[in-house]
């Protein structure tokens, strides 16, 4: 089916509970705007009056063969119809309870929804879910159509009643509908034409309701967010440009501006906008796909947050508190690893509690959940196993909204409420002063990664005391060193004594041993080296301090011993029973893998 | 921000996070006006580059310009391009053409188990040589895991049950009723081994976004398009024996936008001449169930 040209384009869901009529909606929506292809309606009623089913203007939509079978519309298939100002996608979001992922791809695409509830029937379990999930989906233009009046008597009294009780239910999901309008699907009462059978209502119909709606205009007003997608040196054709490349979020920038990347807390300034067939531009907005090039060469990474320098900062933690719907066949439960998707950073996480589950059909809290189910609806905190840099819901909502991952699907999604503190958000603030006093030299880091043939890394080796850590490290570090490689080996005792000889060695001082470690080290790879590192027992907690101050991308575990004595877990274990030949074998291997040493031709 | 512009950063954005998450990834361009904007799309996405090898499904009845006009723009573009055919099938004369299979069966073989056998490495994949300007066979032989692929939603019933990034079995199979949830620009990015996802960057786009998007980019296309006299041009490309041309007099791009915006075709499905089709009983969806474009 190809569309008549117009100039607007909106895309509406159509959400609630299974069997209040959506489909017979659109059904009607799509012949009464004249939008249905030539005999298209004849021949829907023809094989109707075949098969011997009576017509329902739901069949109109059933695309494909095997939906007609089972009754429903199977997922958010897209009709399209026309009014005097615009076209419509009307994305149809199925009720059947099965179907809620489809609801929520559908609804997530669409700038307006319509939520219909039957007269008869009143609010069900999916109209509250879908009411709940729109709200949290960000769609903030919404009509209500109280459906099926045929079947109360076009009774303005019921229609009262019930707009009553939605209203104060809407209000509790932080859904402000535009209007409420009465109709009936199957005889097209006030959904293209005003219904002659309901005099008291004097509102709009559902099209004149429609276009009222405007199309939501990228947030160019907001502070500047732009998620990196990826940092791009194609060398293809002379090209030596190294371009930050992602989709702007809200804001706008232009050339010249300081910019800093977190969590990493980089800066640099905006050298060029960048763009393929278009003319040279010196400014970007909300909504483009674009790319800029940097005045000072630095590290940045997928998955972190640009901003203005000049703009409000956005949070950073390991820990949020969210408000979340699942979707997974199985719950969401503690101590089990999930993905976090924020934009483009995926990061492991961990539900750390359930606050309250939601429960959709009656939207009251079920107490002491310690999971969450399959559609429900809940606030927890959640945690991460580094930091992220995003903005809470009530500021920014874009860059507020996450996604679960759950082996290898999107199994749930939700908005920040909440950023909590962590326990390397001291070492966090530390590190954002340090980066931004830091004096770069004239060298960059690729250079130097060039002239060494390495990549710059920490390698940790930890395990239990009495194992041969240390032995391997240098047997290691000599190996490389013999290879070419500038390599340097680091006791945490030559740290001890010296950088932390102003603070004593008792147990509540650990992590700040940890921190000026981290510290030393991080310096060390600015200067280009592969540092290894040995320390006897190194917890989750170390580990996390040591990431807050050296890019955790840029570490490398390796747990030597049978033993696991903390909770940490490493990249690689080695075995006491393990020849040392094997062991470094391995090392290597993996360095090589990793490409922190470069692999010979 | 105009609505071409909506869709172009959109695509730009998908196709930026393919290349992010798919090592093995591979666009398909059938060389028809569709595939190419997402070429010219790619190039927009990675500023002027396009990081990822092209495959063609050459069934060897496409039409001669078809061909040509691939390997110029290969040449020109700096393209990584490779095509795959199933050789056995064209030996043994299996095809439509030859007159031993229906319609349907030869796309089942030249399309869509050349294909599966080209992603997965099974079968020959035949890499361009700029230097020598001729194809030879790739020693890759690696399955490819994202495969993005120029289909959209308004061309026909079964495209628009697709999500941007939609999985596929093992088998190359699409489990229509069974696809995962996509909302916030979020995909699905992981999958598992021997699975693929198929990724559509023009899923929004319509007929007429396409041809003005070819317009104000001014991107080069085939003449097959157009009408050069006789009243009548290509409205969609496939091979020879199995595609009709449509009665227009449009001559250029501008002219197919005009005949589109005034509704020449609105009532009239855009692959009507595609003869496999109406076998199909008048959609691609069981062929697309086994893994067709």
């Amino acid at each position: 089916m190809t569309k008549l040209a117009t100039e607007e384009r909106m895309s509406i869901v159509i959400v609630g509970h299974v069997d209040h009529g959506k489909s017979t909606i659109i059904g009607r929506l799509l012949a009464d705007s004249h939008s249905l292809p030539d005999g298209k309606l004849e021949q829907v009623k023809e094989l109707c009056a075949r098969t011997a089913k009576p017509f329902e203007y739901a069949f109109l939509l059933d695309a494909l063969r095997d939906e007609r079978a089972q009754g429903i519309t199977i997922d958010s298939a897209r009709v399209f119809f026309r009014t005097a100002r615009r076209e419509y996608i009307v994305i149809d979001a199925p009720g059947h309870i099965e179907f809620l992922k489809n609801m929520i791809t559908g609804a997530s695409r669409a700038e307006a929804a319509l939520l219909v509830i039957d007269a008869q029937e009143g609010v069900q379990e999916n109209s509250r879910r879908h009411g709940y999930m729109l709200a949290m989906l960000g769609i903030k233009q919404c009509v209500v159509l109280i459906n099926k009046m045929d079947l109360v008597g076009f009774d303005q009294a019921e229609y009262e009643k019930l707009v009553k009780s939605l209203t104060a239910f809407l209000a509790q999901v932080n859904i402000t509908p535009a209007c409420f309008i009465p109709v009936s699907g199957r005889d097209g009462d006030n959904l293209a034409d005003a219904s002659t059978r309901m005099p008291w209502y004097h509102g709009p119909t559902v099209l004149q309701a429609l276009d009222t709606f405007e199309p939501e205009a990228p947030p160019v007003g907001l502070p500047f967010r732009l998620r990196v997608q990826d940092v791009y040196k194609f060398t293809g054709q002379g090209d030596d440009r190294r371009i930050v490349a992602g989709t702007i979020d809200s804001g706008q920038i232009s050339v010249g501006d300081r910019l800093v990347f977190l969590p990493s807390g980089k800066r640099s300034s905006v050298k060029s906008i960048e763009a393929f067939n278009r003319p040279t531009q010196t400014e970007a907005s909300a909504g483009w796909a674009t790319g800029v090039t940097l005045t000072e060469q630095i590290y940045v990474a997928r998955g972190e947050l640009a901003v203005r320098e000049s703009d409000p900062l956005p949070q950073v933690t390991t820990r949020l508190r969210v408000s979340l719907f699942w979707l997974g066949q199985r719950p969401l439960e503690m101590r089990k690893e999930y993905a976090l998707k924020m934009g483009a950073a995926r990061i492991p996480m961990r539900l750390e509690s359930v606050d309250r589950v939601i429960d959709a059909s009656t939207l009251a809290a079920r107490p002491n959940a310690t999971r969450v189910e399959r559609h429900d609806v809940a606030d927890c905190v959640l945690k991460i196993g580094k930091a992220v840099a995003f903005d809470l819901a009530s500021d920014l909502p874009v860059t507020s909204r996450f996604v679960i991952v759950d082996e290898y699907d999107i199994r749930g999604g939700g908005i920040v409420r909440e950023a909590l503190p962590d326990q390397q958000g001291w070492v966090r603030e530390k590190v954002l002063v340090r980066n931004s006093k830091w004096e770069r030299g004239s060298i960059p880091l690729e250079r130097r990664a060039e002239r060494f043939n390495q990549r710059a890394t920490l390698l940790l080796f930890t395990g239990p005391t009495e194992t041969e850590r240390k032995a391997l490290a240098k047997e290691l570090e000599g190996r490389l060193f013999a290879q070419g490689k500038v390599v340097y080996f680091l006791g945490i005792g030559s740290v001890l004594y010296g950088v932390d000889a102003d603070i004593g060695r008792q147990r509540e001082n650990r992590l700040e041993h940890m921190r000026r470690l981290a510290e030393v080290a991080n310096i060390m790879l600015d200067a280009g080296m592969i540092l290894i590192v040995t320390a006897a027992e190194l917890t989750t907690e170390d580990l996390e301090v040591i990431r807050a101050a050296v890019e955790p991308e840029r570490i490398e575990t390796i747990w030597v011993g049978d033993r696991m004595t903390t909770d940490l877990e490493c990249n690689l274990y080695v075995s006491d029973g393990e020849g040392r030949a094997e062991a470094l074998e391995r090392i290597e291997t993996r360095l090589k893998d990793l490409g922190v040493v470069y692999r010979p031709w | 921000m105009d609505h071409l512009e909506q869709l172009e950063n959109r695509s730009i954005h998908i196709l930026r996070e393919a290349y992010a998450n798919f090592r093995q990834l591979c666009m398909l361009w059938s060389i028809g006006k569709d595939s190419t904007v997402m070429l010219w799309l790619a190039r927009k996405a990675f500023f002027g580059h396009v990081p990822f090898p092209l495959v063609h499904i050459d069934t060897s009845f496409k039409i001669p310009e078809m061909i040509a006009y691939r390997d110029k723009l290969a040449a020109e573009w700096h393209l990584n391009l490779m095509y795959g055919q199933n050789e056995v099938a064209l030996a043994e004369h299996r095809t439509y053409p030859d007159g031993a299979v229906d319609r349907l069966t030869c796309c089942g073989l030249l399309k869509t188990e050349a294909l599966r056998r080209t992603l997965s490495g099974e079968g020959p994949r035949y890499r361009f040589n700029h230097a020598t300007r001729t194809y030879e066979r790739d020693r890759n032989t690696e399955p490819f895991t994202g495969v993005i692929v120029g289909a959209r939603a308004d061309e026909e019933g079964s495209r628009s049950k697709e999500r941007y990034f939609s999985p596929r079995t093992t088998q190359s199979e699409w489990e229509v009723q069974d696809q995962p949830p996509e909302f916030w620009n979020q995909y699905k990015t992981e999958f598992a081994p021997g699975t693929h996802v198929r990724i559509h960057p023009l899923l929004d786009w319509t007929e007429l976004n396409i041809w003005e998007y070819i317009g104000r980019e001014q991107i080069p296309t085939v003449s097959l398009y157009y009408n050069h006299g006789d009243g009548t041009r290509y409205r969609s490309l496939g091979c020879g024996p199995c595609t009709q041309k449509v009665h227009s007099e449009a001559r250029d791009v501008s002219e197919i936008i005009v005949e589109l915006r005034t509704g020449k075709f609105s009532h009239i499905a855009e692959r009507s001449g595609r003869a496999q089709d109406k076998e199909d009983g008048g959609g691609l969806e069981s062929l697309r169930r086994d893994g067709y474009m």
